[in-house]
């Protein structure tokens, strides 16, 4: 948890500038572009992997970092891709909105809403046709209930019995809308149970329960009774981008949710000495990539007619 | 005339429509902000949440129930954030709205806006950076509009609005911020092109962003180039690129989208077809657009490079 926050905080100030959000204008920032933090979410990306293994498959958001991170995924080629760098983990071709860490797992963020969820679902029935022993955990937000694909997505992996836990990391705002004013009926968990995928929902702000949760849910996935689903109740400390100041929300709203930090909650538990040792630990690998990635070549200009496909390859205007 | 920039522009189209037509409404995601890009902005609180609707994350349900809505008699002005995400509705667009006018013999009509940001966005990646205009163009009963400046974003919206048919609306990402005098009672009409800058010896066609580029370029260019803003890419404006293509003698279109099957090839194979001089097509090479800013300006169709390839007219 602690790296993730200090991996969002670092990404949140080498940005600043240069967002092109809302029409701004585009600074010489380090890292370019839309940049969506998960910071206050630290909980649900920690608490849910943290039971995953390396083989193990995983899919994200447009916010994925905190669930890369807890996949696996190295901070550095991480940040090396925020900055744009031949040495990130895309090759500088994604981004933060796209990032990806295939040798951990993390099949890649997405920009799209709910996107990620039949791809994770697809992704569980490959690993059940190849008789693999390992599942998928699929993150989403809470405006990706309101998406079809939602629906058709826990529909496929209920009927096909899958090994994917589905975790709704709600934070209760869609963009720049609240969700629950957009949202009909009992919320995520019910939608799930009324699919027959059965689940619980938790306090995504407190770690223990969400590890406690989502090791009971696992355990039955990996047990092969099927999907599971964690309605993980959580916060967006900052905008829908760094660049939105988010003045739509009740500032007491916001106040009550700061005060709910889930690393100070997680923190309780533990002695002074460790806390400063985890987070100087912490503050000092964001510090060793963001100066590693400021460092890193660019990606020659080739690189963008690569990967792209092989029939046809090279024949770049017709 | 006002100074305005293009976000405001389109707002003051948009407002000026609901003002004199209570069958406007118009409905997507975060529309009561004021749009991601501002391009909404008062609108809900001069007209209200039943005429200003803020939608779940649902595009294909937006973009659904707007056909439902203009088949009921309302004129829907429906929001896409981008275009990439206007994807999560090509049903509903390609299937249900240009079709049902058809298909039910007239008997009902669908009058509905699709406003489907288009286009490079700094920084934005593969997923939010796309030009998708042939695409729509391709399909018959869709309308497609992509303007370049904000007097345009303005009389362009509301002609799209009056006109009764379902409207494919591409603004540009990166032209939110463009100023330029707006005078809000002008009227455009949809499939007039405009003549951007009079020339005689090579015709640039373009649109959208790309135009400020083919303006740079023309005026760099030994060659005098007549630059015509397309505007409208269906219905499009044969006359006027015929009409400057026959005394030009010399034809090159040029557009940020993808060149591969991109609209510029039928522009060109058009003029070709009728007039049977020298065509040329400068549009993006086939690479999705990358985040990094060196794989980004790969997809680019800058000044330099539409001077690149007017050189190659001799």
């Amino acid at each position: 948890m602690a790296r993730i926050r200090a991996f969002e905080n670092a990404a949140e100030e080498a940005s600043k500038g240069g967002v092109a959000a809302f029409g701004a204008h585009l600074g010489d920032a380090k890292v370019r572009g839309p940049l969506h933090l998960s910071t206050g979410q630290e909980a649900v990306a920690a608490g849910v992997c943290i039971h995953l293994s390396k083989d193990d498959l995983l899919t994200s958001t447009h916010r994925g970092h905190g669930h890369t991170l807890a996949k696996g995924a190295s901070m550095e080629r991480m940040m090396c891709e925020l900055f744009g760098r031949a040495t990130g983990c895309n090759g500088g071709k994604g981004g933060s909105m796209h990032i990806a860490d295939f040798s951990v797992g993390m099949l890649g963020a997405n920009g799209v809403v709910a996107a990620g969820i039949p791809i994770a679902v697809g992704a569980a029935h490959a690993l059940k046709i190849q008789q693999k022993n390992a599942i998928v955990a699929c993150f989403f937000g809470d405006g990706a209930i309101n998406r079809g694909p939602f629906l058709e997505g826990l529909n496929w992996a209920q009927i096909h019995a899958l090994p994917v836990l589905f975790v709704c990391e709600d934070n209760r705002w869609s963009a720049m809308t609240s969700t629950q004013a957009m949202t009909a009926g009992e919320g995520a968990l019910a939608r799930a149970k009324a699919i027959g995928v059965p689940g619980e929902q938790v306090d995504g702000n407190d770690l223990l329960a969400v590890d406690a949760a989502a090791g009971r849910l696992i355990a039955e996935v990996r047990g092969g009774k099927g999907p599971r689903f964690l309605h993980a109740i959580t916060y967006r400390f900052k905008g829908h981008v760094s660049v939105d100041p988010a003045t739509y929300r009740d500032g007491e709203e916001v106040a009550r949710a700061l005060l709910d930090d889930p690393i100070k909650r997680a923190e309780a538990g533990l002695r002074p000495a460790e806390i400063a040792r985890i987070r100087n630990e912490a503050e000092e690998e964001v510090r060793k990539a963001v100066t590693a990635a400021a460092a890193a070549p660019w990606p020659n200009p080739t690189a963008a007619y690569t990967d792209i496909q092989d029939t046809g390859s090279g024949r770049w205007r017709g | 005339m006002a100074r305005m920039s293009y976000a405001q522009a389109s707002c003051a189209a948009l407002a000026r429509a609901m003002r004199a037509d209570p069958k406007v409404v118009t409905l997507g995601e975060d529309v009561g902000r004021g749009g991601i890009f501002q391009q909404y902005k008062g609108l809900q609180q001069e007209f209200g949440g039943t005429r200003v609707i803020d939608t779940p994350i649902s595009e294909s349900t937006i973009l659904g129930a707007a056909v439902g809505m203009a088949l009921a008699g309302l004129k829907p002005v429906v929001e896409m954030r981008v275009v990439d995400f206007a994807l999560c509705a090509m049903d509903e667009l390609v299937n249900q709205a240009a079709k049902a006018r058809y298909m039910f013999g007239g008997q009902g009509r669908v009058p509905l806006v699709a406003r489907m940001p288009g286009g490079i966005w700094s920084g934005s990646a593969a997923q939010h950076s796309q030009s998708l205009e042939a695409w729509f163009a391709h399909v018959p009963g869709l309308v497609v509009v992509a303007p370049g400046t904000p007097q345009d974003n303005c009389s362009l919206l509301g002609a799209a609005i009056g006109s009764g048919d379902p409207v494919c609306y591409l603004e540009h990402k990166e032209l939110w911020v463009a100023q330029g005098e707006v005078d809000e009672s002008l009227q455009v009409p949809l499939g007039k092109a405009r003549v951007a800058r009079e020339g005689s010896d090579v015709t640039l066609v373009t649109w959208s962003r790309t135009l400020e580029a083919a303006l740079a370029a023309a005026e760099a260019s030994r060659l005098s180039v007549e630059v015509i803003d397309l505007r409208t890419l269906w219905p499009w404006d044969r006359d006027t690129v015929l009409a400057s293509a026959a005394k030009t003698r010399r034809l090159l279109v040029a557009h940020e989208a993808v060149q591969v099957a991109g609209f510029g090839a039928e522009i060109a194979a058009t003029v070709a077809e009728e007039l049977g001089i020298r065509v040329k097509r400068l549009g993006g090479p086939r690479i999705p657009v990358g985040y990094s800013k060196p794989l980004e300006d790969e997809a680019r169709i800058t000044s330099e490079r539409i001077t690149q390839a007017l050189a190659q007219f001799n």
